[in-house]
């Protein structure tokens, strides 16, 4: 058996309204609802709506021997929900033939992966959720945003229980080796890999219309012989691809659709390729070989490594600082707060701020509604500083919460003691004998009862246990002493002092004043 | 007295200081019994004219003397020279200014000689070119007007003042507001330096906006000290009843930078100044205002200090957006490393903001109430900074007492002493 594995990415931001430094603390919309109901659109009628159409009429032509697989970020499904539902109706007719498969990937498009694994495996979960609920069929298979993939994301994939991941041929990752076979993960060796052939990929995605290119026009015969010259012991071709190519990166005029359309019929006429999904491939094919993968690659420019997204001082701020409110969104457990971090945390933010113009510049500009990455950048973090403040409110809020509990706790505990003291003194007025006696005791001695009591203690000892006792104590005590031991006990070190001695010394003088029992 | 005014540009069409200064001046001198004819490159027609009659170049017609002045003098009582000029800026830079606003001005690539010329207005392409054909149109309206001396702002109306003078044989004051060693640093435009010079040679009179640019005159041009005379400038008191008052909405105090964000004002060390108060206090959020060739730098090295969530950057502000930044801040830093005046400051002060400014700026050499730094000490600048917003005895009376002192610096003062320089010139 050889494969055609298709694999579409379907995708849309939540694009982020012109938000000014004077916006901060006084408005709270992000997100430019006009423009993204405006793209959803748009992109909607040129590509989804049509492409869908054909997709599905190919379908019910060839039955179950057509197939391919989609990966729809939360982000784009939320915004069909919201501006296009036409377009989940259409993707719902597809997942209703069978021959289709969906993927799993995060939910809003980030980068959660490289960044928090909560994150990354809530994110991933929710996503799954999203299509089960839309589509009825539960994805078995992975693909990280932008194919970005490394071999821990590899081995925090196979243990969030899936068995097969997609992700780029990277050139510097697979060196001689071909794409065209099942590959595995280096660590754990039960997740499968199917690897982009960028090649041929990037013939139809990118260099379809382009007109210099010595292949143009592509036709589905020309298409086909290619493929056909590809070594029999290789078994699988992967055409990963952004859905957008059909009818958006490449518009109709430029015969898209008609290739597409055409393409399966050769395919079974002039070669023994059949189409597959990914699980199928997983279910039939073992891996030849482990991959390794130490630094993350990615499907994204000529370098396919993530300096699209990271890398230079904006990304990394900007990056660094989405996820260091990690922990305080999640603590406020306020969802449209939660919603609205994850939105953030879409990658085509980072994207947006990128600094490499050269190689891949026209494909940054495209994509790109900002007149430069330092606009991107600034912009960002303007709303970004806003949703920090907003999260500080929330979360500190709830500090005080707490904090208002402890208090209130501390002050019913003082009213307590003073209800105490209250009666502790009203029995002093009224004389009653005190069951226990304290230092207290000592005002009602007559002076020379006093000098008899430190007398018998000693004097320094009685020095010493006064340390913390009342102030009318105190006096009481002064008011019988020389001039010279007023002196000492006025300017007595108490810090000296240990706290035994005190105890010892208190005793002993309640010991004496249980024998003179003044009351 | 009548006085024959060159100026580049006049508000609102403004790009810097040099607007707003002539502005001032030329009201101060309407109140001094001074008349001024105001001869700008291209006028815009919504130009506040209370003090003086703007005479544009663009509308001024070489040959056809007669006729067409009578229409003129009678229909406009404001005359506009169109041009380029931005005051503290270098041709290079005004190139990019251009580009960046796409004013282009007119498209008219007739000679500097032929019979009428539209200038742009703007610090352009054809700047030099513009400052020529400006200098043919000083001499027609020097022959055409009445007046007892002229006065030319900066290096672009110098040839214009010039000329003026060889026709009217009247005495010629120049004004300067900024030299290319402050637009450039060291590394100087000669042939602006070239025209500076020569206009300087040519002026009986040399007037600097305060003793900084005086001695830069002195020292660099080889100007004989007596001829140059210290005048420092002035802010307009703030007359707007409907002063626009932004209520903060964040908590943080706010410490703001504003201006063109280019090497001469220092824009790196507020940068770098901010990091350091952020290391001690998160509770300030900075904000830098403007635009410029260093701003891209300035965002990079933020990203880098990792202080971007408490450090803002807002673009270009127009009037309106200055007065709410002003109202929003708490501390106003302008750190210029080199600065002929700074009429910033004054604004801040005005608006009840102390300032932390450096001692390489003009105004220092005037204000009591502003702390005053080495643009290059960072650490003096935080501690200022810091001070400002930490102890509020120090703020209460920095914005008191600032607020009276420049409610004192009324351009009627200054224009009394132009004034002066023009009685001296003339007896």
């Amino acid at each position: 058996m050889r494969s055609i594995c298709f694999y579409f990415q379907v995708h849309q931001p939540f694009r982020l309204r012109s938000y000014r430094f004077f916006d901060i603390g006084k408005n709270h919309d992000y997100f430019d609802e006009f423009q993204n109901r405006y793209i959803a659109r748009r992109v909607a009628d040129k590509c989804y709506i049509p492409t869908n159409q054909l997709m599905y009429e190919l379908i019910k032509e060839y039955g179950s021997k057509f197939k391919i697989s989609y990966s729809i970020s939360g982000t784009a499904l939320d915004q069909f929900e919201k501006y296009t539902p036409d377009v989940i109706e259409s993707f719902r007719r597809l997942a209703d033939t069978g021959c289709v498969e969906f993927l799993a990937e995060t939910y809003t498009h980030s980068l959660a992966a490289l960044k928090s694994k909560e994150e990354f495996v809530t994110q991933v979960n929710a996503q799954k959720q999203k299509i089960e609920s839309l589509f009825g069929v539960s994805p078995k298979t992975f693909r990280n945003t932008e194919l970005i993939y490394s071999d821990t994301i590899g081995e925090m994939v196979a243990e969030m229980g899936f068995n097969t991941m997609l992700t780029e041929g990277a050139k510097h990752i697979l060196g001689w080796k071909s794409p065209n076979f099942m590959y595995c993960n280096a660590i754990n060796p039960k997740l499968k890999l199917l690897l982009k052939n960028f090649q041929l990929s990037d013939d139809i995605a990118f260099r379809f219309s382009q007109q210099s290119w010595e292949s143009w026009p592509l036709t589905s015969e020309k298409f086909v012989n290619w493929i056909n010259e590809i070594d029999q012991q290789q078994q699988v071709i992967n055409l990963f691809m952004d859905y957008e190519t059909f009818g958006e990166h490449q518009w109709k005029e430029t015969g898209i659709f008609d290739f597409m359309r055409a393409l399966p019929a050769r395919v079974f006429s002039h070669s023994n390729f059949s189409f597959n999904t990914p699980s199928e491939l997983t279910a039939a094919l073992q891996p030849i070989s482990a991959i390794h993968v130490p630094h993350p690659i990615s499907w994204a420019d000529e370098e396919r490594d993530l300096t699209a997204w990271l890398g230079n001082d904006l990304q990394d701020e900007a990056f660094d600082a989405i996820y260091a409110i990690e922990h305080k969104v999640k603590a406020t457990n306020n969802f449209d707060l939660i919603a609205e971090w994850r939105y953030l945390q879409t990658s085509d933010h980072f994207y947006y701020m990128c600094t490499k113009w050269f190689s891949d510049g026209d494909v940054h500009k495209y994509f790109n509604p900002y007149g430069s990455p330092y606009e991107a950048f600034i912009n960002y973090m303007n709303v970004l500083s806003d949703f920090t403040i907003k999260v500080d409110n929330l979360y500190y809020h709830i500090d005080e919460t707490k904090n208002i509990n402890k208090p209130a706790e501390r002050h019913k505990k003082q009213s307590i003691n003073k209800i105490n003291t209250k009666n502790i003194s009203k029995n002093e007025n009224t004389k009653i004998k005190p069951t226990v006696f304290s230092l207290n005791a000592i005002t009602h001695l007559s002076d020379n009862q006093i000098k008899k009591l430190i007398k018998t203690i000693g004097f320094e000892q009685f020095v010493i246990a006064l340390k913390g006792a009342k102030k009318d104590v105190r006096n009481k005590i002064i008011n019988v002493l020389s001039i010279s031991n007023q002196k000492v006990i006025k300017e007595f070190n108490y810090e000296t002092v240990l706290k035994e001695e005190v105890e010892k010394s208190k005793k002993q003088i309640i010991k004496e004043l249980k024998k003179i029992n003044p009351i | 007295m009548k006085v024959l005014m060159f100026g580049w540009e006049f508000p609102p069409h403004i790009t810097g200081g040099l607007g707003t200064a002539c502005f001032g001046l030329t009201k101060g001198l309407l109140h001094q019994g001074v008349e001024v004819i105001f001869v700008v490159p291209k006028a815009y027609g919504d130009e506040n004219q209370d003090a003086v009659r703007l005479v544009n170049a663009s509308d001024v017609s070489i040959d056809m003397r007669n006729s067409i002045y009578k229409d003129y003098w009678e229909n406009i009582s404001y005359i506009e020279v169109g041009s380029n000029l931005i005051p503290y800026a270098s041709p290079e830079e005004f190139y990019n200014i251009l580009n960046h606003t796409q004013l282009r001005g007119s498209e008219n690539y007739e000679s500097v000689l032929s019979k009428s010329y539209e200038f742009s207005g703007k610090y352009g392409q054809n700047l030099m070119e513009e400052v020529q054909r400006y200098a043919l149109v000083a001499s027609t309206l020097a022959a055409n007007n009445n007046f007892d001396v002229i006065h030319a702002h900066d290096w672009l109306t110098y040839p214009a003042g010039i000329a003026a003078k060889k026709v009217s044989n009247k005495p010629l004051i120049i004004h300067v507001h900024a030299t290319e060693f402050d637009r450039s640093g060291e590394n100087i435009n000669q042939n602006v330096y070239d025209i500076e010079r020569f206009g300087m040679e040519n002026a009986d009179i040399i007037i600097a906006v305060s003793n900084l640019t005086r001695n830069i005159i002195i020292e660099r041009y080889g100007i004989s000290p007596e001829k140059v005379i210290t005048v420092h400038n002035a802010v307009e008191p703030s007359s707007r009843s409907d002063f626009h008052f932004e209520e903060k909405h964040v908590r943080e105090k706010i410490v703001t930078f504003l201006g063109r964000i280019t090497f001469q004002k220092g824009p790196d060390y507020f940068v770098e100044a901010a990091y350091k108060i952020l290391q001690k206090d998160p509770n300030v959020r900075f904000v830098m205002a403007g635009s410029g060739d260093m701003l891209n730098k300035m965002i990079r090295r933020v990203a880098q200090l990792r202080i971007s969530n408490k450090f803002h950057f807002t673009g270009f502000l127009d009037g309106e957006n200055v007065d709410r930044m002003f109202s929003m801040s708490d501390v106003y830093v302008m750190p210029s490393v080199s600065e002929p005046f700074g009429i910033s400051p004054l604004e801040a002060m005005r608006s009840n903001v102390p300032v932390v400014i450096s001692k390489q700026s003009g105004v220092s050499e005037v204000l009591k109430y502003a702390l005053k730094i080495d643009f290059w000490d960072i650490d003096a600048m935080s501690d200022a900074i810091y001070g400002l917003l930490h102890y509020d005895a120090l703020s209460r009376m920095f914005i008191k007492y600032g607020k009276t002192e420049v409610d004192n610096m009324k351009w009627d003062n200054s224009a009394k002493l132009v004034k002066e320089v023009y009685i001296k010139v003339l007896s």
